[in-house]
């Protein structure tokens, strides 16, 4: 995959540094790591990073150092889906072990871990501020609440299912 | 039915529109602030209200706002911080996500009031879909005029910014979060300097829960006075609680700060009860961070009289039989709880979310997770119940931000209260794996070591 935007993402960029003052483009550099996460794959190779830093004409380091301090940049390839389930007290005390084994059953992986087709990544993750409606995972850009078992199943059924119609 | 004023009109069809939201009353305020008050008669007016910041540490935000510096020259900055990452906590989610234009009109009037011509709201990354929300409410306000520039005429010019951050609840606290919002790593600064000084870009900046900027709102229609009048104390207003756990409705719930903690865990109008007719427990009242209580010391407080939800109420007795209202995230467990497993997953938590800057913290959370993961899963030993709470001591007040405190507060509490569980795990590496040491505890004297 090129690590260059097209066009639609390099105006997304420049609105993205547009909100901060002359000089000071440096502070879209989180959200520009998520536009180059959405766009190149999911992760975040280090050619993607150097890109980043270029069009904001910082320092490699800079990114990089950013870019390993937070959770949500994966700096290694991951499946199309990536299920990210939380494991905190709250979700832990409403069975999130229970979905997370029937998870790892389910498709034979452990967290960290893609299944072979390539299709489906495990994390498990710290409290996404959805106790209330726990057990939970995240997928992309999505919540899915109230986890059961059942819900599990059509879950990975309706993501197999996109995959296959692509 | 308590007052609502942050709630009132979440049901109502369509409130997430600005056609409906406007119909309903709303930007009445923005009106009356802009048109027929000053800047420091807004900042007044919230003092006069009490209200105390929703983010957690429910410092009063009149007098927050009041410490800004005004070099000539130099641009101000309001930050909404949207972090929301406290375990437990799902307020904001809710205010964002539902009344997008209640917080987009309260940063209009707190940004006029302060001075701010470009305010940034910072939202944690995993709430991905609601900067689309932010977005669309702030487009159709600017559209409507009361954003942008030369706002009703009176030459003041704001525009809000939506900024997600990138997955780490350090950058909940305020000086790692302009950190990041700078594009760095969130690690917190030391203070002083206080971001009122020099925050953002070393700008003079306030940074405000969700929740705080919202509530602004209805104390400009109200008037402070009428405000203070809700509630009970210095706990003023009304106060949004994020309730979750072995519960029947959890959910997010507003409350004037007068009713008992009894009858919002047992009251069908709010958390409806313990779930499957079990027994409470324990709960953690205000946000992960907060000391855990067991049942008897959560319903009345250690002279036997009632508790109530509010920040008097709930850290009656400090901490040796209190807790915290924080930032309202309330977690109960019930009978069937393991109060060691639970401890572990919150170490755990603060050992991953830990900047790593201080020793006493990057060391300690580590630490203490792993003694907890020892005894949890049946290898641990007697002493490591003391060093626990060696290794909890050493680390609270000894670190650059709170965070430090944070972690060491709900082992503190949880081998305070419950040290017997602790010891039943200790002796019992078996039996421990397959059972619970259930509610045997509940009615022992409380256990505060030396
Ligand atoms: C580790 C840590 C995490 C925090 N997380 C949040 C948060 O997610 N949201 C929040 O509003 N305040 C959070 N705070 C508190 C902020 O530092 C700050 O006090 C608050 O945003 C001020 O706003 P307020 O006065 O309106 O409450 C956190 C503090 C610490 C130490
Ligand atoms: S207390 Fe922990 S989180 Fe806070 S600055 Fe120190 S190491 Fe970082
Ligand atoms: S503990 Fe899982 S979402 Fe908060």
């Amino acid at each position: 995959m090129a690590t260059i935007f097209n066009d639609t993402q390099m105006t997304e960029f420049k609105r993205l540094v547009a909100r901060y003052p002359e000089g000071k483009q440096k502070s879209a550099l989180l959200p520009a790591l998520h536009l180059a996460q959405e766009s190149f794959g999911g992760w975040l190779s280090t050619e993607s990073l150097d890109y980043v830093a270029s069009l904001l004409q910082i320092e490699p380091i800079e990114v990089y150092e950013v870019a390993t301090f937070y959770s949500m940049y994966n700096l290694k390839p991951v499946g199309k889906f990536v299920f990210e389930v939380c494991q905190t007290g709250p979700c832990m005390v409403s069975g999130s072990d229970n979905i997370i084994d029937y998870i790892k059953k389910t498709l034979d992986i452990k967290p960290g871990e893609t299944t072979k087709d390539g299709l489906f990544t495990l994390k498990l993750v710290e409290c996404l501020g959805a106790c209330g409606y726990a057990p939970m995972m995240q997928v992309g850009k999505i919540y899915k609440e109230h986890l059961t078992k059942e819900k599990v199943d059509s879950i990975i059924a309706d993501y197999r299912a996109q995959a296959a119609n692509n | 039915m308590g007052v609502k004023l942050l709630l009132d009109k979440a049901n109502v069809p369509g409130i997430r529109t600005y056609e409906v939201y406007r119909r309903e009353g709303g930007y009445r305020a923005v009106e009356k602030a802009l048109k027929e008050m000053t800047t420091d008669a807004i900042v007044e007016e919230v003092k006069k209200s009490g209200l105390r910041g929703r983010g957690g540490a429910g410092f009063p935000t009149g007098m927050k706002w009041s410490f800004i510096a005004k070099p000539e020259g130099v641009p101000r900055h309001l930050v909404c911080n949207a972090d929301e990452s406290e375990p437990g906590t799902f307020k904001d989610r809710y205010l964002m996500e539902f009344l997008p234009h209640l917080l987009i009109e309260g940063l209009i009037i707190s940004s006029f009031a302060l001075g701010s011509n470009d305010t940034y709201i910072y939202i944690r990354g995993e709430y991905a879909w609601i900067p689309d929300i932010l977005e669309e409410a702030i487009n159709e306000a600017k559209a409507a005029g009361w954003l942008g520039k030369n706002i009703l005429g009176t030459g003041f010019d704001c525009n809000i910014h939506v900024q997600r951050g990138g997955g780490a609840y350090i950058c909940g606290e305020e000086t790692a979060l302009i950190e990041s919002l700078e594009g760095k790593r969130g690690n917190p600064r030391i203070k002083p300097p206080f971001p009122a000084i020099q925050g953002l870009w070393m700008r003079p900046t306030v940074v405000n829960n969700v929740e705080t900027l919202a509530a602004i709102v209805p104390i400009i229609n109200m008037g402070g006075d009428e405000y203070a009048k809700i509630g009970v104390g210095k706990s003023t207003g009304t106060k949004l609680i994020s309730a979750c756990g072995n519960i029947n409705n959890p959910g997010v719930y507003e409350i004037d700060m007068t009713i008992t903690v009894e009858e919002f865990i047992y009251s069908d109008e709010y958390c409806g009860g313990i779930k499957d007719g079990k027994k409470l427990k324990a709960c953690i009242p205000g946000g992960s961070s907060v000391p855990i209580l067991p049942a008897n010391l959560l319903l009345t407080t250690a002279k036997g009289e009632p508790r109530y939800m509010n920040y008097e109420s709930l850290s009656d007795g400090g901490f040796a039989t209190g807790s915290m209202l924080g930032s309202g995230g309330f977690i109960v467990l019930d009978e069937d709880q393991c109060i060691v497993k639970n401890t572990y997953t919150l170490a755990r938590f603060y050992r991953h979310e830990s900047c790593g800057q201080c020793s006493p913290c990057r060391e300690g959370t580590g630490w203490m997770e792993k003694i907890l993961q020892k005894i949890e899963t049946g290898k641990g030993e007697m002493s490591d119940i003391d060093l626990l709470w060696d290794i909890q001591r050493k680390i609270e007040g000894n670190t650059i931000c709170p965070l430090g405190d944070a972690a060491s507060w709900p082992v503190a509490a949880a081998i305070r209260h419950f040290r017997d569980e602790f010891e039943w795990h200790v002796k019992n590496p078996e039996l421990s794996q397959t059972s619970n040491f259930g509610l045997q505890h509940y009615a022992d004297p409380i256990h505060v070591p030396a």
